[in-house]
């Protein structure tokens, strides 16, 4: 528009608020948004509703209790929060964990791996309005927490780790259940993809829909599938190999955009990724013990560690001090990846339309449990 | 005085009660369908399969709390349900059910009247219907309807104009304006518009959609975006009402698609003799069960797509949908003059 009609109208921006009880918004995010017509001229992004203080409590638990409060973190990938933990608090104390035991927790993380990712892909469909998408990943994300739930009895809150290795061995068949649940998952993404991969309206709704470059997303210090979609091939499994990554052959995927449509794809491969290493995992399936040489009283020495896995949504890190006295961590703080990645928002949502904001939320890929801790 | 006012009043009970026991049944067809794509089984509990949910529903939404936002203004906020269902409603009364059937000695159209200007008559009184979305997002007097009703008001304009040139060109073909008469000119000439008028026939379905605020064009009330859209502060039977239109809404699109492409009452292939057996079939079963394929289809979208965005959408109606609509008028007006 020309200044002297801009002086002309007096426009105003509408501010709508967005959450933090809105269907799309995954949770109790808020935003704040200050539209020109549709299009989205500005935005604050509001975290805090779901803070429990979490840190702070961890520091006045002892450390096998801590285990159990990382589930409430990112409740939808517990097992992958409790392995982070898990492994910190070994480094700390140089345990070594039996190799059974760091295989089940390859298998574990994989599955669990895929149910976020089954999680993610329902609910970022149904924002853009496909949601028979969003049943059928429920359907194959339920077989998960069947699994899991005959592993650790635990369907969403798993427990599922313990500081030197697991609470217990795999149950009897367990290992061939796992298998046969590859098999439906690669029958069934092929399902997804027709509904969504080449679909017209899903190509235009998600294609150079919140595009953020390589640079941008290193600097602002995105981690997980939104890093790679923009093209920067970073995986913690691959680089600082933990559990039992370093025996297990796969690929990682990456993006070329930088897109809405190439952090799907990333994702959509990170699905087969994952049943390739479950497949390697259980076929390799060493016997053995599950847990290592573990002191009755988990008593640190003084120190700090921080030490980080690949999440399903991203680098989730724990930075743990001892002061060598206490049973209780000195400081307890949690890089979580839905955090850092949920800077990226307001970035990504300038200049879009109203129906891309929620479009964006969804492909980030947000657990406000994990933002908020 | 039978013929004068026993008959019409009799047809306009009967047309508009069983509009409405569709629409509600509708509600549950919509809900099975879309469990049945889904892996899932849909409403199951009230009576057998579900079968009763209607009734249920309709008890729940009279009895609910019927709420005005202070800040809303009244009449219009009032006003807006009924301006969506009644034109919905309306349109009924010239669509052409059946062929001239016999009851109790006497001889009975199954259309309530056959305007003239039949068709000109349902794309009028059609685009008032959205006028009820449009004020009901602005007297609510809040933030997500008032943006849902510019969606609707945008929509509108995108696609009215395209549906309107596909009909035009159906006008051309068949040289009539009365529903009855397009239906004569398909049984004279043998043939179902669908297949003479094939581009009309998409830009009426595309169009339907999209004006009838169905998947994928459901920009109005973007339940994710917005939140429920133009409806968001309304409650009970109020917003039942634009349910009710929204369905009712959905049947007029496919009984006048019925209608115009796929010959109304007509048995598959009218003039072809050795098929005269399926005329055992009366001429209102044909026109229900295509009207149904119809619905079926929209359900069918709604469980299968994404929701277009609303730059999109109209960059679709613009760009695309109106100017084939106008080359379709031109073409079919030279053919007409030539053959």
């Amino acid at each position: 528009m020309a200044p002297e009609t801009q002086a002309m109208f007096d426009t105003d921006e509408l501010v709508i608020n967005m959450g933090p009880q809105h269907p799309s918004t995954h949770g109790v995010l808020r935003v704040v948004l200050r539209l020109d017509g549709e299009r989205v001229v500005g935005s604050d992004v509001v975290i805090g509703y779901l803070h429990r203080g979490i840190e702070k409590l961890c520091e006045n638990r002892d450390y096998a209790q801590i285990v159990l409060i990382t589930d409430r973190m990112d409740y939808v990938a517990a097992a992958t929060s409790n392995l982070g933990y898990c492994e910190t608090v070994e480094k700390l104390m140089s345990i070594e964990v039996p190799r059974r035991a760091r295989y089940l927790r390859t298998v574990l993380s994989e599955l669990q791996r895929i149910a976020s990712h089954c999680l993610w892909l329902g609910t970022h469909a149904m924002d853009i309005g496909a949601m028979t998408v969003f049943l059928y990943a429920f359907r194959e994300r339920e077989l998960i927490l069947d699994l899991f739930e005959e592993f650790c009895g635990a369907r969403l809150t798993y427990n599922s780790m313990r500081v030197g290795g697991l609470p217990q061995d795999i149950p009897p068949g367990w290992d061939r259940k796992v298998l046969a649940f590859c098999d439906i998952m690669d029958a069934k993404l092929p399902e997804y993809e027709q509904l969504l991969t080449n679909n017209r309206i899903w190509l235009e709704r998600t294609k150079g829909i919140g595009v953020i470059s390589a640079e941008d997303a290193v600097a602002i210090g995105l981690s997980g599938p939104p890093l790679r979609g923009s093209g920067v091939k970073r995986d913690i499994r691959k680089d600082e190999p933990y559990a039992a990554y370093d025996e297990m052959q796969f690929e990682v995927p990456v993006g070329v955009a930088g897109d809405t449509y190439d952090r799907y794809l990333v994702r959509i491969e990170e699905f087969r990724q994952s049943v390739k290493i479950i497949r390697q995992a259980v076929a390799g399936l060493p016997e053995g013990p599950i847990v290592g040489k573990v002191p009755r009283l988990i008593k640190p020495p003084a120190g700090e560690t921080y030490h980080a896995i690949e999440s399903p949504k991203g680098e989730i890190g724990y930075f743990i001090v001892a002061d060598g006295k206490s049973v209780a961590p000195y400081r307890f703080r949690v890089r979580p990846p839905s955090f850092c990645n949920l800077q990226a928002l307001s970035q990504l949502i300038k200049g879009h339309m109203v129906a891309d904001v929620v479009a964006l939320i969804g492909s980030i890929d947000v657990v406000l449990g994990e933002v908020d801790r | 005085m039978v013929d004068q006012i026993v008959i019409p009043l009799l047809k306009i009970l009967i047309t508009l009660n069983a509009t409405l026991v569709a629409v509600t049944f509708m509600v549950l067809l919509e809900r099975k369908v879309i469990a049945w794509v889904q892996n899932r089984l849909g409403p199951m509990r009230v009576g057998p399969h579900g079968m009763l949910q209607p009734i249920a529903d309709v008890i729940k939404l009279m009895t609910k709390e019927d709420i005005t936002p202070v800040k809303a203004d009244r009449y219009v906020f009032t006003l807006a349900p009924f301006l969506a269902l009644i034109p919905a409603l309306i349109v009924f009364a010239v669509i052409p059910f059946g062929p001239e059937v016999s009851l109790f000695g006497r001889r009975v159209v199954l259309q309530i009247t056959d305007l003239n200007v039949g068709l000109l008559y349902i794309v009028s009184v059609a685009s008032i219907g959205v006028y009820g979305i449009i004020l009901a997002g602005w007297a609510s007097n809040s933030k997500f309807p008032l943006l849902a009703s510019l969606r609707a008001s945008a929509q509108l304009i995108s696609y009215e104009v395209a549906v309107t040139m596909a009909l035009v060109s159906m006008v051309v073909s068949a040289g009539t304006l009365s529903m009855a008469g397009i239906i004569n000119a398909q049984f004279e000439q043998g043939v179902w518009y669908a297949f003479v008028q094939p581009l009309a026939f998409f830009i009426f379905f595309v169009g339907g959609l999209a004006e009838t605020n169905r998947a994928p064009f459901d920009l109005a009330e973007a339940e994710q975006e917005l939140t429920g859209g133009f409806h968001t502060e309304y409650s009970g039977m109020r917003f039942a009402l634009f349910f009710l239109a929204e369905y009712a809404n959905m049947i007029v699109v496919s009984a006048v698609a019925t209608t115009l492409f796929l010959g109304g009452w007509l048995r598959p292939f009218p003039n072809v003799e050795f098929l005269g057996f399926l005329g055992f079939i009366p001429g209102w079963c044909w026109f229900l069960a295509k009207t149904f394929v119809f619905l079926y289809v929209f359900l069918w979208v709604r469980a299968t797509l994404p929701r277009y965005r609303y730059d999109q959408l109209m960059r679709l109606g613009w760009k695309v949908l109106i100017p084939l609509a106008i080359a379709n008028v031109v073409v079919s007006g030279i053919l007409k003059v030539l053959l």
